[in-house]
């Protein structure tokens, strides 16, 4: 491992609001009583054209949702998914409160995506037309050249919400918006701003359908992680954001505590075989926390089910954590949400620290060899004081985060 | 906001006809170009076989940064690295909806996993060993400006420097009836806490920031990575205030301390 020393301990982050959308339904409750009674939801793929023998979590009702009239510029799938995951939870009224307290130009807005609304570009490809001087063109009800490039996330929420200050779309594939939590706590923490709104949108296309299937990735059933015979992903979209805010001293509530970062230099699309990478983005969190891996009662996993990440990310768990930890992966409930992964495993983290849910991990049976005792199928009910979320993405792209509840270092 | 500040420790270059920033800063203050620069950029990281196959987005990405971590003294394995695009590499979205259009199973895994944001900064912390992290940003035309940012904020919470590298490459086929890039352009900085080099302080503020009338800034004016060429006009001509397009009619204003 690099000779880099661990970070100083970071100031708290209040999270004021957090929400996800996923395949289990609109918002918190949704999540919490899905994992809770272990119901899944994953169906048949029945998304697109011709769709591959696979399972996918599609969220329901965005067809039926489309963009209010002053925002239908940006109309498109991902960003119907923004919008409607926005309205969920007090996320909006939380927002509006930060904007107050702050003024809107010290508000940022950094949001995460893989595939942002790439959708509607291969929409447009799909129903080319030509125009009046016979050139191939996009169909007129597509030619909006915002929905068209990867920003078209982040410019849509910033029209929508008219929040001012720092404004990007992160885009390190699947740990994209993991890494929202650590840029927005900079910003923050370097008085750029003193509040944000984070969070991330992916939806289904074709581009992650057919390019995971292939890189021979995408299983046929349902995903099954960590079990031996797992045998590749579910493919998934969701969106959800949180309000973060520099915490007072000694306020109460929902923190984030830590943040880490890494590289694998190992290679594009398959994880470093010991899970260096891994390892240190969770100690860079756990220094910044403050706290040693005993301490930490949930670890949710980037447990994608491809036969590679289960086993090195059970490695690297082992490696660093007391046989107690309680560590699952929840991607059979939502299947892997990509860009937004790292939001919604994070509102699971914050789930299991507002109510004691520690979910187990769903489909899974036979434990695989590589996993040590961290790893659980089964559900515990336990008041845990810090919670952990791990994103990895291609390129090698990872990030752990710790929540943790104020005064409860 | 808190100003933030830097030392530009290192700068890279590159675009069709200045190849490297000595060029660049020689065209910006007297007009020549070079003869004979390549038609693509050749990054000595990667060796010659991935180079011939690697898309011209991480040629170039690549190339700057290796010439901004050199310019700086610095070894690129011990740097965070922050890298921005506005589009990616528009070549790889052309090919990824034309193939799933017409045929798509046939998507070729090895070009679905350079389509991601982060295929640059994939290939360059793989090219130097850098376990570093390492971020992909996009903001549209306030790209650069929020990249600089994000790296500012490094070096304000806990790195001594940091790695920023710009760019973005051609539109090409149906998706350049809607998105306006040409040629290819990269550049990087290696910023750092303190050190020799031009200082640069930063503060956002209100008002849309001009598309710069320098030499580089006329020249590159076509590819969507050029609201990034009035810095580098800046820094060529020792100009000391430059302002960025930061979005949501405000910029990000410069000052620059050539030292």
């Amino acid at each position: 491992m690099p000779a880099t020393s661990p970070p100083r301990p970071m100031p708290p982050i209040a999270i004021r609001a957090f929400s996800a959308t996923t395949a289990l339904g609109h918002g918190v409750e949704a999540q919490a009583g899905a994992l809770a009674a272990r119901r899944g939801g994953l169906r048949r793929n029945d998304f697109g054209p011709s769709p591959l023998p696979t399972w996918i979590g599609r969220v329901d009702g965005i067809e039926d949702a489309p963009l209010p009239e002053a925002l239908a510029a940006w109309e498109c799938r991902n960003n119907r998914l923004a919008w409607l995951a926005l309205q969920q939870d007090g996320l909006r009224e939380a927002l509006e409160a930060a904007v107050s307290r702050h003024g809107a130009d010290r508000v940022a807005l950094v949001v995460g995506t893989s595939t942002s609304s790439i959708g509607a570009s291969e929409e447009g490809y799909a129903r080319a037309t030509v125009d009046a001087q016979g050139q191939p063109c996009f169909p007129p009800d597509l030619q909006r050249p915002m929905v068209h490039t990867l920003h078209s996330l982040g410019d849509f929420l910033q029209h929508a919400t008219g929040v001012r200050g720092p404004c990007m779309t992160v885009a390190t594939a699947c740990s994209s918006s993991a890494k929202v939590f650590a840029q927005a706590a900079r910003l923050i923490h370097a008085g750029v701003v003193d509040a944000a709104l984070v969070g991330g949108v992916d939806t289904l296309c074709g581009s992650v359908l057919f390019g995971f299937n292939a890189l021979g990735l995408v299983s046929a059933e349902p995903c099954r992680p960590f079990d031996a015979s797992r045998d590749g992903l579910s493919l998934g979209e969701a969106g959800g954001f949180a309000v973060l805010e520099r915490a007072a001293p000694d306020e109460d509530g929902l923190q984030l505590r830590g943040y880490g970062e890494s590289s694998d230099a190992h290679h594009m699309s398959a994880p470093h075989p010991e899970g260096l990478g891994a390892t240190l983005a969770m100690r860079d969190a756990l220094a910044r926390a403050g706290i040693d891996p005993g301490a930490v009662g949930y670890l949710n996993l980037h447990g994608t089910s491809t036969p590679a990440n289960d086993a090195i990310e059970a490695r690297a768990v082992a490696a660093l954590f007391p046989d107690s930890l309680h560590a699952s992966s929840t991607k059979g409930w939502t299947g892997h949400t990509l860009g937004a992964a790292g939001i919604v495993e994070s509102v699971f983290a914050l789930i299991a620290l507002r109510d004691g849910l520690l979910p187990g991990t769903l489909n899974s049976a036979t434990p695989d060899p590589a996993c040590g005792p961290q790893i659980r199928f089964d559900h515990v009910q336990r008041p845990t004081a810090w919670a952990m979320n791990n994103s990895f993405g291609f390129g090698g792209n990872n990030c752990s985060l710790v929540f943790g509840k104020g005064g409860a270092a | 906001m808190t100003p933030l500040a830097a030392t530009i420790a290192g700068i890279g270059y590159w675009s069709e006809g200045l190849p490297g920033w000595a060029a660049a800063r020689a065209f910006a203050n007297t007009g020549t170009l070079p003869a004979d620069a390549p038609a693509r950029p050749a990054p000595q990281l990667l060796p010659a076989n991935e180079r011939r196959r690697a898309p011209p987005s991480v040629l170039v990405a690549l190339e700057v940064a290796q010439a901004a971590c050199r310019d700086a003294g610095l070894a690129p394995d011990s740097l965070p690295s922050v890298f921005i695009s506005t589009h990616g590499d528009l070549g790889i979205t052309d090919y990824m909806c034309t193939t799933l259009a017409q045929a798509p199973t046939e998507v070729s895994p090895t070009k679905f996993h350079n389509s991601v944001h982060n295929a640059a900064a994939g290939y360059w912390t793989i090219g130097t060993g850098c376990m570093r992290t390492t971020t992909a940003i996009s903001a549209h035309r306030a790209s650069f400006a929020q990249g600089l940012l994000e790296a500012l904020a490094q070096l304000a919470t806990d790195a001594d420097a940091v790695l920023l590298v710009g760019y973005d490459t051609w539109a090409t086929g149906l998706l350049s009836t809607m998105t306006h890039s040409e040629g290819l352009l990269g550049a990087a900085l290696v910023l750092a806490r303190t050190g020799p080099g031009p200082r640069i302080t930063a503060t956002l503020e209100e008002g849309e920031a001009g598309a710069g009338d320098g030499p580089l800034a006329m020249r590159g004016h076509a590819n969507a990575m050029a609201p990034m060429l009035p810095l580098f006009d800046a820094l060529a001509c020792g100009r000391d205030r430059v302002a960025l397009h930061a979005g949501a009619g405000r910029h990000l204003q410069l000052d620059i301390a050539h030292g």
